[in-house]
């Protein structure tokens, strides 16, 4: 893919970055269309939507009926059709009524025809925490996804892999589940202009260090990178890696940087039980256990659905001071000070002051 | 009456009945190790709609779907071999029975899930929409699936967006073994219900293969003019078990008098009947050639499916992706 001004850059946010992304894949390509729920509303799911209807018409762009199961069904024939579709979900719990088509068709078609037709569609879902969104707004539920063979799954952490990611998503020959985390929207970057995919399947080394490997996703990156800041005045280095892909999963990233630090702590939004953390810990344990120095670790959501009241969400959401403080103790150190220089923010069921709101 | 059209709905009708007769006497050798869900007595519906269909017209389908892709053309070699698990399968053997797929006639698979494929049938009218021209997209489906929500969703979409698709009911009146009785209101009927979402609603005597086309005629020629979707409803019967070779009238979740009714008005004798009687002396004579056409090409893609070899082993762990 040619990049129209490939050197050039600007600053957007992701929730802008994405918007971006589409409208580049649109003018780029006329096979590419984009529905969703309130797509075309006056918010334009956050902004993430605005202005496509008009620059690329109403067969292009557009609003649907609140059926997500059926368009689902409609997005796989569309791209057996010939297009390449992008749908669109202001929360990924609402996709879970879709889950026939994508797992049992999207997910199955190209192996099980035998690659004789192929869906290349992008599933956009919004997740996040906080905010009082509750038990059914909130779910992190990428391990679902990353569990089933024939999908690819991407979780970008900065606006540049967001545009990238979903540039790469709508020009893949498969189906990508895009998974964008509202804690993320208002965050801004450096990005390029023109079709500049990042590769699916590849994770990003954030920062090098020495002591222990944190693997993180998603938002959990920008937790991770503050934790590292503080421990890094401590003296305290971490090897960073933002998987990006969840599937396929980038493993010999994951096991480089665990055998050089002989220390792995896996940060997943998720749940914790079945989680995508729990597959990269047994997988590190399986095949690097000769160079393990401590016991691996893991850092999610408790297994309780997320509870609505800020009362009840205190200290349940995974943070830079719990990161912190795990990688002490995985050193062996008292975790007291990280505690204390990092505590959970007030209120803390929005993003920290290090981000750019509002959302 | 046109000689040339009732030939050529009997041709269909005989050439479905006599694979799917054959895939039951060798289905017990155990040669064909998937589960089988068998078109005969509902053949009337599927040759009807061989007669309205283009090549360039897209069709998806059911877990009873052999009769149907058929109907669209599909490789008739190909989907034998396919239920032998053969390389040569329009699957290469990864789907069996209930997947068949043959993109080159624009047959773009069938589902194990009921409803599951509607939704992709109005995503390719959707694409037609979008390419222009007045080739249609065909959704074979059961009264189960009528059931199911994502058809209610479908049939709405289809119809907000006046899309080009036609929702091909076979109403056999079981699902599995369950009964109208304990899944559907007896009225109104499913047409008359479906008509409710705002879609031109049809209804036909599966049993009638002239009657059927006639129906269909007039759902193709709405829809290829660019006016919307089009529902129809036959009603028709599954003569053998709902899965596998054998008749199943031992188990009595029907009984053998409504069975021995149907079987009465049995679509292909019911053409027969008409087609002979109207050809007179030139009957039997086309009658030998055509089941002797008809037959060698079925021993023909048995014999080859027998002779193909398997997919190798390894071959499964490879084609999750494009790039893989």
């Amino acid at each position: 893919m040619s990049a129209e001004h490939p050197t050039e850059t600007r600053t957007l946010n992701c929730a802008e970055a994405i918007n971006d992304a589409l409208a580049t894949a649109m003018a780029a390509d006329p096979a590419v269309i984009c529905y969703g729920l309130g797509v075309t509303d006056p918010k334009g799911v956050f902004g993430t939507t605005s202005g496509l209807e008009a620059r690329f018409g109403a067969a292009r762009v557009f609003d649907m009926p609140t059926s997500e199961n059926a368009m689902t069904g409609v997005a796989i024939g569309a791209a057996m059709g010939g297009l390449k579709p992008v749908m669109t979900h202001q929360r990924l719990d609402f996709f879970l009524l879709a889950l026939d088509q994508l797992v049992n068709g999207a997910a199955k078609a190209r192996y099980m025809f035998n690659g004789r037709v192929g869906v290349p569609i992008t599933i956009r879902l919004i997740l996040g925490r906080g905010w009082g969104q509750g038990p059914t707004h909130s779910q992190n539920l990428q391990a679902w996804f990353a569990h089933v063979p024939g999908l690819k799954v991407v979780t970008p952490a900065t606006p540049e892999d967001a545009r990238g990611l979903l540039l790469a998503s709508i020009f893949d020959p498969d189906p990508v589940v895009f998974l964008e985390h509202r804690w993320l929207h208002a965050t801004r970057g450096v990005v390029p202009h023109g079709v500049v995919a990042t590769p699916i399947g590849q994770a990003r080394h954030v920062r090098e260090g020495a002591d222990v490997t944190i693997v993180a996703m998603s938002y959990l990156v920008a937790e991770a990178v503050h934790a590292a800041d503080w421990l890094a005045t401590r003296g305290v280095s971490v090897d960073i890696l933002d998987l990006r892909t969840l599937r396929p999963l980038d493993w010999p990233a994951v096991f480089a940087s665990a055998r050089r630090t002989g220390r792995l702590l896996a940060l997943d939004c998720g749940f914790a039980t079945g989680s995508v953390a729990g597959e990269i810990i047994a997988r590190v344990a399986m095949e690097c256990w000769d160079a393990l120095r401590a016991a691996p670790r893991r850092l999610a959501m408790p297994d309780v659905p997320e509870p609505t009241s800020p009362a009840l969400t205190r200290g349940f959401y995974v943070r830079a001071g719990d990161i912190a403080a795990a990688v002490l103790e995985m050193l062996g150190h008292d975790a007291t000070p990280a505690r204390a220089a990092l505590p959970e923010p007030q209120p803390h069921d929005v993003p920290g002051d290090w981000f750019k709101g509002p959302f | 009456m046109n000689w040339e059209v009732a030939q050529t709905l009997l041709t269909t009708m005989w050439r479905i009945r006599g694979v799917e007769e054959a895939i039951a006497r060798r289905y017990p050798a155990g040669r064909m190790r998937c589960p089988v869900h068998l078109s005969i007595g509902q053949e009337a519906v599927p040759a009807a709609v061989a007669a309205c269909v283009r090549r360039d017209d897209y069709a998806v389908s059911t877990h009873r779907g052999h009769a149907h892709y058929l109907a669209k053309g599909g490789d008739l070699a190909a989907m034998i071999a396919e239920l032998h698990g053969k390389a040569s399968g329009c699957a290469g053997g990864r789907g069996g029975s209930m997947h068949l797929i043959d993109p080159a006639v624009g047959f773009m698979g069938t589902s194990a899930i009921v409803g599951n494929s509607i939704p992709v049938g109005v995503g390719l009218a959707l694409a037609l929409q979008a390419r222009g021209g007045d080739a249609v997209s065909l959704v074979f489906l059961g009264d189960g699936a009528v059931e199911e929500g994502v058809f209610y969703e479908s049939v709405n979409f289809a119809v907000v967006r006046k899309l080009p698709v036609i929702f091909v009911c076979e109403n056999n009146l079981y699902s599995v073994y369950s009964p109208m009785a304990v899944r559907q209101p007896e009225q109104p009927g499913i047409a008359a219900r479906v008509g409710g979402l705002g879609i031109a609603a049809y209804s036909g005597d599966g049993n009638d293969a002239l009657a059927c086309l006639e129906v269909l005629q007039a759902a193709f020629a709405r829809v290829r003019g660019g006016d919307g979707p089009a529902f129809v409803e036959f009603s028709t019967y599954r003569w053998r078990e709902h899965c596998g070779p054998h008749y199943d009238n031992d188990l009595g979740y029907r009984s053998v008098a409504e069975f021995e009714d149907w079987q009465e008005r049995d679509p292909v004798v019911a053409l027969e009947r008409t087609l002979s009687a109207a050809m007179a002396g030139d009957w039997d004579g086309w009658r030998r050639d055509t089941r002797a056409a008809l037959a060698d090409e079925c021993e023909a893609a048995f014999a080859a499916a027998d002779a193909a070899p398997f997919p190798e082993a390894a071959t499964a762990y490879v084609g999750e992706y494009a790039t893989s």
